[in-house]
């Protein structure tokens, strides 16, 4: 099988933009990402697109409706939160299979604001407040104190996890955010769920993503090598059955399946990962996620932050663009946002938030329901 | 409209001649316990080996969240908690009769299912229901 290559990638300074459509983001980021690999969208022979918000919508079609309708094969996808870097992988594979030499996968969302879950309950009653909490913000808090009660976590060390993300992001001009937020203003922050405060909990924005993928030959047929970020790594889980299922989703069974998987396929452990972007919707999940990918042992994720080994100069910087939790998080796009963080880092492109001799990376996302998405990433030598 | 109450969720069961109580569905292959009717285990794949069981109405308190924020008319703040129940289990539910502090919450703490109104919420016919709760299980009741 060919090796494959991102030799294209960008994303939109994410917002708050209510006056375009769907497909218009979507568009934005799919010439960004064209012309970072100086092709067009005539050269593409597929398109994989990611949205969760129009999912029936024919999205991927709609973007292609606005740059130029070439009649490609499009595919849409939806998968909760991983539902940009599943984009992203079907569009790997159709290249590593052999289909086709040259693919974009774009992820794009329009979210609204305030809370996410909960609402449901079809018949009867709203369970909301009466059957515990559905939100998000709860969910990922419970999966929190459940490390709280293990490990002894504290509600300081979660909260380090947003200062970190939000001093990263003030490097970062396509962040939401870049504003500074000391332990004491994180704590001290209005409580949604504890012990997740309103500044532990990833921002609802607009964003897209691209990524133009391409097989080993036609990278270098182009001359795109000198710049080409080799994808050592694709997998993509669901969750295994769990005692607790039906109460507490599980974030970790699935995320430690597709890290062990991701790094035996790239033939590498997480002592050669060099930066990390993972999925911190909240800051409670961050720290249930060194674990789950490797980077410390069980038990160690709260020294981690304490000692500042996850922040950018230390052992392995993760979420260095600002995270979701600074960066924002518009579902269908962050997946594919990861990538390109994680590529600009190995290209040696990412300015003053560069993690220094950077070469390999990690991508990691989760969708509630569950989904989770692994990418290994290299620099081409 | 029911002259008496409906039950909250669908594993609630509110016998004609009895105490109300949570029902789960057992796999009699692997003994995966499910909340509601099913056919099929998702534990081990069997097919037409699910019982019902009565479950315990005491338990542990595993894991929580304390939610002052929530939807448009629902009180705050509350506890979010989950429970693993004696004989196996797992349920979701408001943690009553404690504060919502940190301090006053124990992992591990003994917990006891009470069955009361929910909190008054009616259904687009005016139906009342009984739902569930937890409290720790030394307290009055
Ligand atoms: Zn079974």
């Amino acid at each position: 099988m060919t090796d494959a290559y991102v030799v294209g990638v960008d994303m939109i300074k994410f917002g708050r933009f209510p006056d375009k459509t769907v497909p218009q983001i979507g568009a934005e980021a799919t010439h960004l990402a064209l012309d970072d690999s100086g092709l067009t969208i005539q050269d593409m022979e597929a398109l994989y697109c990611g949205n969760l918000g129009q999912a029936s919508g024919m999205v991927g079609q709609r973007i292609l409706q606005e740059i130029g309708q070439t009649g490609i094969p499009v595919v849409n996808v939806s998968n909760a939160c991983a539902t940009g870097a599943t984009a992203f992988r079907e569009a790997w594979a159709s290249v590593k299979a052999g289909l086709y030499d040259l693919v974009i996968a774009v992820g794009v969302e329009q979210m609204g604001r305030g809370l996410l879950g909960g609402a449901g309950g079809s018949k009867g009653i709203s369970k909301e407040g009466l059957l515990g909490s559905g939100t998000m913000p709860s969910v990922f808090a419970e999966a929190g104190m459940e490390h709280a009660r293990n490990y002894g976590t504290t509600f300081e060390q979660f909260a380090k996890v947003s200062v970190k993300n939000h001093h990263h992001s003030t490097m970062n001009a396509k962040a939401m955010y870049q504003i500074e937020t000391p332990l004491e203003t994180v704590m001290n922050a209005e409580m949604i769920s504890y012990p997740n405060t309103k500044l532990m909990c990833s921002v609802n924005v607009d964003g897209s993503a691209a990524a133009v993928i391409a097989s080993e030959k036609k990278a270098k047929e182009l001359g795109l090598m000198s710049r080409a970020v080799k994808i050592r790594a694709s997998i993509l889980t669901s969750d295994p059955w769990q005692e607790r299922d039906l109460v507490m989703p599980d974030v970790n069974t699935c995320t430690r399946r597709a890290a062990a998987a991701a790094y035996e396929m790239a033939g590498l452990g997480a002592e050669d990962i060099d930066l990390v972007e993972l999925h911190d919707c909240f800051a409670t999940a961050e720290i249930l996620h060194y674990e789950n990918l490797g980077l410390c042992d069980d038990g160690e994720a709260g020294r981690m932050i304490d000692d500042g080994e996850v922040a950018l100069g230390g052992k392995v910087p993760v979420n260095v663009s600002g995270g979701l939790l600074s960066k924002g998080h518009p579902l269908g796009a962050t997946g594919i946002a990861n990538i390109y963080e994680v590529s600009t880092h190995l290209r040696g492109e990412a300015g003053q938030r560069q993690v220094e001799g950077a070469r390999i990376g990690l991508t990691h996302v989760i969708g509630l329901g569950s989904a989770c998405g692994i990418h290994i990433l290299e620099k081409a030598s | 409209m029911s002259d008496s109450p409906l039950p909250a969720v669908d594993y609630l069961k509110i016998p004609d001649d009895g105490d109300p109580y949570l029902e789960g569905y057992k796999c009699s292959s692997c003994e995966a316990i499910f909340l509601g009717e099913r056919a099929n285990c998702s534990k081990c794949g069997e097919r037409d080996q699910m019982e019902a069981v009565t479950l315990a109405n005491s338990g542990t308190l595993y894991a929580y969240s304390i939610v002052h924020r929530s939807f448009p008319g629902i009180d705050v703040p509350y506890i979010s908690a989950i429970v693993d129940l004696d004989g196996g289990g797992t349920v979701k539910g408001n943690l009553i009769n404690v504060d919502p502090e940190p301090e006053k919450i124990e992992f591990g703490m003994p917990i006891e299912v009470v069955y009361d109104d929910a909190l008054g919420r009616k259904d687009g016919e005016g139906n009342s229901y009984l739902s569930y709760f937890f409290q720790p299980s030394n307290a009055a009741s």
